[in-house]
């Protein structure tokens, strides 16, 4: 029988809070929405992110952060993407961000950002809208 | 008519893709490893070139399959196994199965949580899988992913599965050695025989060793499986690990390895060729059934009968043999004029 493709995210919490209670809920409604979700846990380093990202072949990356690292950590992050050659995957940011910070991530490649309240259908209608084409 | 050549000029790109693909796999190319998985999760047209050219490079990896119930510590241990063998120089690929929700087809995949420090290890690959529907709980793909981490060249191919009705029994066609792994505290040791499991361990394990009832555990299942055992080439032992801490973990590299070279000697061949034939048998069950669908559902037969069962004229084994029966007899008279 012939399958579809799904979309498969990855959510990841880079750095050092353990406030994960925002990505499990972007996670489940994701799940929710049919997509594939890869969830791992506290705590990640860039290093892991990028190469969990190459391993499950994932066309999105959610990344959750509350400490306020990610300017330190968001360019590391994109950086490693680069150099393993995944400039496909569409990469969107959520947590405790700075308005002034946004633009700035912006131009890293980080299609969207997400603070606290944010409707999980916006989150979904924004993935559906821009999830990288494949061939 | 020329609508027909960009068509065949992008199947020439696509399988030169695939072949690009299937040659950085065997190379050991980890973007490609992930993106052969992906095309053979997808089912596409592609995915059967890819499987064609993969098959003939596997065969080298010791496969293992490691079930049990939810919450017995299976990626935990699973951590602790790879570490083992990343020690003895083993290069390692896991892949781990985890139920796609069959009302929404999404899935939640959490089983790198327990494996993440592994991850940025370079002999180390690992695939989390949705079943995506497909009966017998391990994702049809599975088998196919497994080739592939094989192709590449891991030693180790490690495949976990949530062990919970006849999931667990599929395994057996996956892999080479399955070891099933039970907490105490789960509930009742009978849950595990009732549920098939007994039958299929090749290494029977009682992890979270360190509770005060897993010796009344391991005693429970000794008594069981020294029936099982009996006529048996290969007596299954029952050891005890924490995988929190390792304990116990080189024991079971240990017996995996006596049952690896049990393989080697006495029964690779068996073993083998049981694999085969069901993968054969499932492969034709697969494509003949597609066939046949389509076939009727371009004659308009397929909707007809599926009317005639809504309206209970008919019942669903009565119509398939209606079904069959109608199309055998046709192509049996097609033979002959």
């Amino acid at each position: 029988m012939q399958g579809t493709r799904k979309i498969r995210v990855l959510i990841a919490k880079p750095g050092l809070d353990s406030h994960d209670r925002g990505a499990k809920v972007v996670a489940r409604a994701l799940r929710d929405a049919g997509m594939e979700v890869i969830y791992t846990g506290l705590r990640q380093t860039p290093e892991q992110i990028a190469e969990t990202a190459l391993q499950e072949d994932v066309d999105v990356i959610g990344l959750s952060i509350l400490s306020g690292a990610h300017k330190a950590l968001f360019p590391r992050i994109m950086e490693l993407l680069k150099q393993k050659g995944l400039t496909d995957v569409m990469v969107f940011a959520g947590g405790i961000i700075p308005e002034e910070d946004i633009p700035e991530l912006k131009k890293l490649g980080i299609k969207g950002i997400f603070g606290p309240g944010t409707p999980t259908e916006t989150i979904i209608h924004f993935m559906l809208e821009n999830v990288p084409e494949r061939t | 008519m020329f609508l027909r050549e960009p068509k065949a000029q992008r199947c020439v790109e696509k399988l030169s893709k695939t072949g690009e693909i299937v040659q950085g796999v065997l190379a050991g190319d980890r973007r490609s490893i992930a993106r052969a998985i992906t095309i053979i999760e997808n089912n596409t047209a592609e995915t059967q070139k890819l499987n064609a050219q993969i098959y003939g490079h596997t065969g080298k990896a010791h496969i293992i399959g490691l079930t049990g119930p939810g919450g017995s510590g299976k990626s935990t241990l699973i951590e602790k196994i790879v570490r083992e063998y990343r020690r003895r120089g083993k290069t390692v690929g896991v892949v781990a199965v985890d139920p796609t929700s069959p009302f929404t087809g999404g899935a939640f995949l959490g089983d790198r949580i327990r494996m993440q420090e592994l991850s940025t290890d370079q002999g180390v690959f690992i695939r989390s899988m949705a079943t995506r529907n497909y009966l017998g709980g391990i994702a049809k793909a599975t088998k196919d992913a497994v080739k592939v981490l094989d192709a590449a060249g891991k030693d180790i191919v490690i495949v976990e599965t949530v062990g919970a009705g006849q999931s667990e029994v599929e395994i057996i066609k996956v892999a080479q050695t399955v070891v099933v792994i039970h907490a105490p505290g789960l509930g009742d040791e009978i849950q595990a025989i009732k549920a098939g499991l007994m039958e299929i361990a090749d290494i029977f394990v009682v992890n979270k060793a360190d509770r005060e009832n897993a010796d009344k555990a391991v005693m429970d299942i000794q008594a069981i499986m020294q029936l099982n055992n009996k006529e048996k080439a290969w007596k299954t032992p029952i050891l005890k690990t924490v995988a929190l801490t390792g304990e116990g973990v080189p024991q079971l590299i240990e017996k995996l390895e006596e049952h690896k070279q049990f393989l080697e000697k006495e029964m690779k061949h068996e073993k083998s060729l049981l694999r085969a034939e069901s993968e054969l048998v499932e492969a034709l069950k697969d494509q003949a059934v597609n066939a046949i669908i389509e076939e009727l559902k371009k004659e308009g037969k397929f909707e007809e009968f599926l009317q005639k069962i809504l309206k209970k004229e008919i019942d669903p084994a009565s119509a398939a043999e209606k079904l069959l029966h109608r199309k055998f007899k046709r192509a049996a008279s097609d033979a002959e004029t």
